[in-house]
């Protein structure tokens, strides 16, 4: 890795002058061809073309092998790869120290739907200002091929036999314990994943994205729910998305598709455009966006998309009415209690 | 019959849920402000509404403010428990009962005085009939009030206080007391000894639980977040930084400089705390014995990624569904090694209100310094009853950040940095805060898997190397942590240890030894885990030593059994735990039983003794204490 811009060649630089390689990792260690890959590979180009500084990032993770990603892109940011399920609370947390700062976790099936329910909950109520990715394959990979709580009914898999449980769908979850950005996309669509990934992070407060990202090693048949070859079949987007950022100058060259648009504007006034592709989907109507989870499970669609947005609430940090200076740059002078205060403490102790 | 004079129990047996903490927190304060050295403790079930429960007050004109396990005075309210409170009475000594209550007295060896409780609330047409029953309770205190002596206008400022100056309140409850005492005056005839007679003894003195003095004491400390869930009897530590967090740092522009969370259970509650510690701020929570648990894999986790928080631990006796609302010292062993695989926790242990506000502050400089989990062990008596204490001292040294580097200091070190690199030699190493704008400041977090600059690796040399390293700052952490408090007189070749709430009483035990068997002790508190230095002295220079502890197993026996070894023999564990505070009499029958059979009499080598204490070198500081 290098730290500073090298000199030599001229290079393409963002607006904060920062080359892409700053915003890369360290090399992966997981499976060739691992879906988790190429969800880092997006979270880097959409960090870099969103001109973010990596230092205003925190990378936060759980465990697992989508827990282990946040080593393999920007090495310029803190991480805290923390314990298995517990990455909600530890975020939560590290965030308060910095309110400017915003975070990135990358959680797993497991690590969300199994252990870290409770925590997966309790994050989406408290509206904490990071954006939350689970890389779902609905199998254990660093144990070696287990059933997650995300894995249908019926899979077969190895070793374990058939999973005779319900899944859990994520995105439900997300919906129903109030989170305020939910979105589903699949890791072999790379273009949906990283727009989505910008349009999460403009967002002001929890952005959940159940990204389905297939384990090529333990759970790759080709009629498995979160396989490749699935996936590209059955994936039905609720709409195109576009992410525009609130400055012209880092407008994506894109061309603006027609027809049916919506757009919303997020809280810095950046601006998410979905173009919608059959039905007139709004994802700020939260019992249209159950619906609409209910639908595709009924019929076997891997629904993707910006599937709820509530723009309004505020995040857990403006809840809280913290003072303009970061908590973790106070002094002793904004800490402690003047001399005087001691005496009237006392008078109170009878 | 001779007067007994500022010295006696008095109980008060009544429903949970009746009200009757407003009237015994009442004679409390009256007696206090009477400059009567006196400590209250409640003794409840785990119960909202109904259970019997018990209130005990011992004035001490020596200043002892343990347990007192003989009842001197009882006062009866409820019928459930009527028979046993009658029971419970010392011979000579006062029982006070409401009238309605038509059970068979049993004992004719001590004074009865029947109240007219309901009747008398009943005349009083200003008091609601909804407010009788918790009125009422006001009844027995002025009955009481007059029979030993309590100053009826002490009394009338302690409602003041209570009901912070609200007049309707205030007068409802005043004339009960009145009217209590001006029934007690025409109606009843003083048959028993205790009596209670002004003293100056309280002047200056305050009165508070020590989970107030801790939640303040971390305030001063610059607490900025807190997370918590609610446990019997931490939940008020919690909840008094919520109530002086607003007073003690208002700003004019109406902001926050922290943030308390209520978490969804204990897991979350640590590892919000963890978070917040990570990234710069001074981080706690609080919680008991079950809580604890649950917190046990971010503990482990806190250790070997070397983030400061501080973890206080209102000790209490286990499960739920065991004692839980009754008092223990039974967490030592399970936080001292709390985590996977080899850990070392930094532990204090406060002894009275003043050293959990002390200890709230010092624990963050602790933590900090060491960059490490501290764990504070108060428990139920000291935390939720009130004790008279010297009033809290303003923090007497600046706040210690311990090794933080700035985007200067990584500009100065020209980026030469690692994260776990020991470049002090005291194995502290420097961080970096996130939101750090420097380049090179930020590093990536996680368990042992990492070298001196971070980086992942899995190579056992570097494992072992970062091991070592860890185990060494727990070595260094021993220069920091608070001394122990020794009370040495000449001659003693017997000693006692103890941590925590016990001292009071175990220094009432001692007087006892001294004066009815001649036997004559030193004594060491011992106030953090590792032992400093001071601690190897003292168990050299005794011949037997008495561990004296509120649990089944001596675990802090047990602990120094393993840093001494040498001394195994001579270390003699007492421990008793069944829930109830400390008293001097379990102490003095414990240590007299294992006195007796000492028949392996330790080599004494009557090496010369040395002060180990500042406490030592105050004269006043005899062997028999008023804090």
């Amino acid at each position: 890795m290098s730290a500073l811009p090298m000199a030599g060649a001229p290079v393409n630089t963002n607006l904060v002058g920062l080359t892409k390689n700053d915003y890369r990792g360290n090399p992966t260690t997981l499976c060739q061809g691992c879906g988790h890959n190429s969800i880092s590979n997006q979270i880097i180009a959409a960090m870099y073309e969103m001109s973010i500084l990596p230092e205003n990032v925190l990378k936060f993770s759980g465990i697992g092998c989508s827990s282990k990603s946040p080593t393999y892109f920007m090495n310029r940011s803190f991480g805290f790869n923390s314990l298995h399920g517990r990455m909600p609370s530890i975020a939560t947390g590290a965030l308060f120290g910095d309110h400017t700062l915003k975070g990135i976790g990358v959680s797993g099936d497991g690590d969300t739907a199994s252990i870290g329910m409770g925590q997966f909950k309790h994050i989406m109520r408290r509206n904490v200002n990071m954006v939350y990715i689970v890389e779902n394959n609905g199998v254990y990979g660093l144990t070696k091929g287990q059933f997650s709580a995300t894995a249908e009914r019926g899979l077969e898999l190895k070793k374990q036999g058939t999973n005779p449980y319900m899944p859990v769908d994520i995105c439900m979850e997300a919906v129903i314990s109030n989170a305020t950005f939910v979105a589903r996309s699949f890791a072999g669509n790379p273009k949906q994943v990283k727009e989505i990934l910008k349009a999460a992070f403009a967002h002001n407060g929890i952005a959940v994205l159940d990204i389905i990202s297939p384990c090529v090693t333990f759970n790759n048949q080709e009629n498995a729910y979160h396989s490749y070859a699935w996936g590209k079949d059955h994936e039905e987007p609720l709409h195109d998305i576009t992410y525009i950022a609130p400055r012209n100058e880092i407008m994506l060259e894109r061309e603006m598709n027609e027809g049916e648009i919506r757009e919303v504007t997020m809280h810095d006034g950046s601006v998410v455009i979905l173009k919608n592709l059959e039905k007139g989907y709004d994802p700020t109507d939260r019992f249209e966006a159950l619906r609409a989870l209910d639908e595709a499970q009924r019929n076997n669609w891997l629904a993707t998309g910006l599937i709820y947005i509530n723009t309004e609430k505020p995040s857990l940090n403006e809840t809280y009415n913290l003072v303009d200076t970061p908590l973790n740059r106070l002094t002793e002078a904004d800490l402690r209690p003047a001399p005087a205060m001691i005496d009237k403490i006392n008078a109170l102790m009878f | 019959m001779n007067n007994v004079v500022n010295d006696f129990s008095i109980t008060v047996g009544t429903k949970n849920g009746s009200g009757s903490s407003t009237a015994n927190n009442t004679i409390l304060r009256a007696i206090f402000k009477m400059g009567i050295p006196v400590s209250g403790k409640n003794l409840f079930p785990s119960n909202i509404q109904g259970l019997p429960t018990w209130y005990t007050i011992r004035a001490s004109k020596d200043g002892y403010l343990g347990r007192r396990e003989e009842q001197d005075i009882v006062i009866a309210i409820n019928p459930d428990s009527f028979t046993k409170d009658l029971a419970s009475v010392a011979p000579g000594g006062a029982f006070y009962y409401a009238d309605d209550i038509k059970l068979p007295i049993t004992r004719a060896d001590i004074a009865l005085y029947p109240m007219p409780v309901k009747e008398l609330v009943k005349k009083d047409p200003n008091i609601p009939s909804d407010f009788r029953d918790l009125v009422g309770n006001m009844v027995y205190v002025g009955v009481l009030a007059h029979m030993i002596g309590i100053d009826i206008e002490k009394i009338n400022a302690a409602l003041t206080f209570h009901f912070k100056g609200k007049q309707k309140p205030i007068d409802m409850n005043f004339n009960a007391v009145k009217a209590g005492a001006e029934w007690a005056k025409a109606n009843l005839e003083k048959k028993d000894p205790f009596l209670l007679e002004a003293m100056d003894k309280t002047e200056g003195l305050i009165m508070a639980d020590g989970n107030t003095a801790a939640a303040i004491g971390s305030i001063f400390g610059g607490a900025q977040f807190v997370a918590w869930y609610p446990i019997t009897p931490a939940t008020s530590l919690a909840e008094a930084m919520n109530d002086y967090f607003p007073m003690l740092r208002k700003r004019d522009d109406g902001k926050h400089t922290y943030a308390v969370v209520q978490a969804e259970d204990e897991l979350a509650a640590i590892g919000m705390s963890v978070g917040a510690g990570w990234s710069g701020l001074r981080a706690m929570t609080s919680t008991s014995g079950p809580g604890l648990s649950l917190m046990t894999e971010f503990a482990g986790l806190a250790y070997y990624a070397e983030v400061p928080i501080v973890v206080w631990d209102i000790q209490r006796i286990g499960p739920s569904t065991g004692l839980p609302t009754r008092t223990s010292q039974a967490d030592l062993s399970f936080v001292i090694g709390m985590g996977h695989g080899d850990s070392d926790s930094v532990v204090l242990m406060p002894g009275d209100i003043n050293e959990c506000f002390d200890f709230g502050w010092q624990a963050f400089d602790l933590a900090e310094r060491l960059q490490t989990p501290v764990f504070v062990l108060s428990d139920l008596d000291m935390g939720m009853n009130q004790w008279m204490s010297k009033p809290f001292a303003y923090p007497s040294t600046p706040m210690d950040r311990g090794k933080v580097i700035s985007e200067k200091g990584l500009e100065e070190l020209k980026g030469n940095w690692g994260r776990y690199l020991d470049k002090d030699g005291d194995a502290i190493p420097y961080r970096t805060l996130p939101g750090n704008k420097h380049p090179l400041s930020p590093y990536f977090t996680r368990g042992t898997g990492h070298d001196e600059y971070a980086k992942y690796t899995e190579d056992s040399v570097v494992f072992h190397r970062n091991m070592q390293r860890l185990k060494q700052k727990f070595i260094t952490a021993k220069q920091y942590v608070p001394k122990p408090v020794t009370y040495t007189s000449k001659g003693s070749t017997v000693a006692i240890m103890a941590y925590g709430s016990t001292e009071s009483a175990i220094n009432e035990a001692r007087t006892q030894l001294e004066g009815d068997h001649g036997i004559k002790t030193d004594f060491m508190r011992v106030r953090a885990v590792p032992f400093p230095p001071e601690v190897d002295e003292f168990v050299k220079n005794y011949d037997q030593i008495f561990i004296v502890e509120m649990n089944r197993d001596g675990q802090l026996h047990q602990l120094l059994r393993l840093a001494f070894p040498e001394f195994a023999l001579k270390l003699k564990s007492v421990a008793f735990g069944d829930g109830m505070p400390a008293s001097a009499k379990w102490i003095r029958e414990g240590i007299l039983e294992k006195h007796a059979q000492n028949t392996v009499k330790a080599i004494s080598t009557k090496p010369e003794r040395k002060n180990t204490s500042k406490k030592t070198m105050t004269a006043k500081r005899g062997s028999k204490g008023v804090k």
